[in-house]
């Protein structure tokens, strides 16, 4: 089945060219609720701990493209990105529908700076961005903050 | 951003590589959040980072950094409060060993890092430390590098002074440098509120309920709250502080609430009212109904959702000296009513180390005691969180613990019945 190609721009905070698998939080990502369990048990790869967010409860995020529209809760959050960067058992990307905040800032700057992550981040990639995307869609990102989703058939759509 | 040329300076490495990693840290920060310089720390610090948990070894590598080029916070800090308690919050065999060993096993360690690098005093451990015993209040106007999200609310909303929610080693980078970039709540736009909500329910509504549906309305906005003030009154007194603290906790827990106004009551509504509020906000009106499906939405995690209690946690954030005394007679009178004289399950209330101190001065400290209640200075939420601990079914009344945790949130009178034997905690 033919599927139409969705593109979108959004600013570069942390560049670089990737092709990988969405996971969708349509609401604001408690950093520190959806990676705690799984820093703490030193998990290589992490599930989604956040019991508030239905989205992306129990979703595997490590190495996938997570697309939100920014980050909430404790101020911990940007540390959080960092440590689990360090581990490299991080989300391959953040793409966020709206300007990026603090916390995240930070956690992709301690990333970037501090663990020569190559973790990417782009932010004000709009509503409609996050309207159109869907766990289980493929996406590619460029390098110049061009974000391109395939989506998902409805045959081949994963449930995570 | 335009720098100085002092701060050009250490960018280039005047004052060694690591500062100039802290700096290049901190100008990438200021210049994606839209900041045009570096402006002066006028306060001293708080950092959110006080447990010693064994996977966040990014921290002590980069403690251990700053440290080996000899470098020390131009601002002291305070810091969130300890994790662990063993005499007051007992543990078994299995869960001292997930303490000590695998959870918290470089708290040691990492205290002696804090203290070589500006930690203020050995006992300055507290979420609360704006609490006046604690003693680390900023004045209005005040530009603090601080973390701790229900901190950092409460300094820009309830004392005024200007704060990002910055993230832990931000709030530390921000002391070393004594600069911090300027953007956001630095700013008077950035204070301006984008949310009105009016509050039109019957009764002043519970903070940690209040406080957790705006943060689930607004997000990272900026609230002005109208007709608080009509139960609140116009005065800051201890009770209000009180009630601010908890209510902010929740919001920017349950959200991201760095700064919210309260029509006739904080200092930035007061001094410029609805001049504060921008042209077109969202609106939203909170009834009693409104706050009770919230609460009624609240998920319950226990696997058996009728367990009973194995513990009670209040005091997420800390207590302050009003509400240690106001919960003791609240506990006492309770238990009397009901025919008891000590609490009918394990219940830990939790305050600062220098709220105790005041409160051990007060007649009600040795009747909270003999309520066989524990008093603790740790974070709440370092001891739930962990995969022993956490499975046990814990009660709350603090919004932040309920959301970072599987514990059990109940409103405050219901959690007073509980514990004093009036109703079954199911």
């Amino acid at each position: 089945m033919a599927t139409k190609e969705l593109k979108f721009k959004g600013r570069v905070i942390a560049g670089g060219d990737l092709v990988g698998e969405a996971v969708v939080s349509k609401q604001g990502l408690n950093t520190l609720a959806t990676f705690q369990n799984s820093l703490i048990i030193k998990a290589k790869k992490v599930v989604c701990g956040d019991q508030n967010n239905a989205d992306i409860y129990k979703k595997v995020l490590t190495g996938k493209i997570l697309c939100l529209p920014m980050t909430i809760g404790s101020t911990t959050g940007g540390l959080v990105i960092q440590t689990v960067c360090s581990m490299g058992s991080n989300p391959s990307a953040f793409l966020f529908s709206k300007t990026i905040d603090s916390l995240a800032l930070s956690g992709i700057t301690l990333a970037t700076i501090w663990e020569n992550s190559k973790v990417i981040a782009i932010d004000k990639l709009g509503d409609e961005f996050l309207e159109t995307v869907k766990t289980g869609d493929q996406i590619e990102i460029k390098a110049d903050g061009t974000v391109i989703i395939h989506p998902a058939t409805t045959s081949n759509q994963v449930q995570k | 951003m335009k720098l100085t040329k002092d701060e050009k300076a250490i960018l280039d490495g005047s004052e060694g590589p690591t500062m100039a990693k802290i700096m290049r840290t901190m100008v990438m920060f200021g210049e994606i959040a839209g900041a045009k310089r570096l402006v002066p720390v006028t306060h001293e610090g708080h950092l959110v980072t006080s447990f010693g948990i064994s996977i966040l070894k990014p921290v002590y590598r980069i403690m251990n950094e700053i440290i080996d080029s000899g470098i020390k916070a131009k601002w002291s800090f305070t810091m969130d409060p300890r994790p662990i308690d063993y005499v007051n919050v007992k543990c078994n065999l299995l869960n001292k060993f997930v303490f000590s060993k695998v959870m918290y096993g470089q708290q040691k360690k990492y205290e002696e890092q804090l203290r070589k690098v500006g930690l203020r005093g050995t006992n300055d451990f507290s979420c609360t430390c704006y609490l006046p015993e604690m003693g680390n209040t900023p004045k209005k106007g005040d530009v603090l590098s601080w973390a701790e999200s229900s901190a950092v609310v409460y300094a820009n909303s309830v004392l005024g002074a200007r704060c990002n929610r910055n993230s832990g080693m931000f709030d530390l980078f921000g002391n070393i440098l004594g600069k911090v970039p300027e953007f956001g709540f630095l700013l008077d736009e950035g204070r301006e509120a984008n949310w009105v909500i009016d509050i039109k329910t019957t009764t002043l509504p519970e903070a940690q309920i209040l406080g957790s549906a705006i943060g689930m309305a607004v997000g990272d906005g900026v609230p002005f709250i109208k007709g608080l003030d009509k139960f609140l009154g116009k005065k800051l007194d201890a009770k209000t502080c009180s009630y601010l603290k908890d209510m902010g906790a929740a919001s920017a827990s349950n959200g991201a609430v760095g700064l919210y106004h309260i029509q006739n009551l904080t200092p930035d509504a007061v001094e410029k009212g609805t001049a504060l509020i921008k042209t077109s906000p969202n609106h939203l009106e909170i009834t009693d109904e409104y706050l009770q499906k919230v609460y009624d939405n609240y998920p319950i995690l226990w696997k058996n959702k009728n367990a009973k209690p194995y513990l009670c946690f209040i005091g997420c954030p800390h207590l302050s000296l009003e509400q240690m005394v106001s919960w003791t007679n609240n506990i006492t009178d309770s238990l009397a009513k009901n025919g008891r004289n000590i609490v009918t399950m394990r219940t830990v209330i939790t305050t600062s180390p220098a709220v105790l101190d005041a409160f051990k001065k007060l007649p009600e400290y040795q009747k909270l005691l003999d309520t066989g209640v524990k008093i603790s200075n740790i974070c709440p939420l370092m001891y739930v969180d962990n995969p022993v601990a956490g499975k046990k079914p814990i009660i709350t009344c603090s919004n932040k613990l309920r959301t970072y945790s599987g514990s059990r949130y109940y409103k405050e009178s219901e959690i007073i019945d509980i514990i004093t034997g009036k109703k079954e905690g199911k």
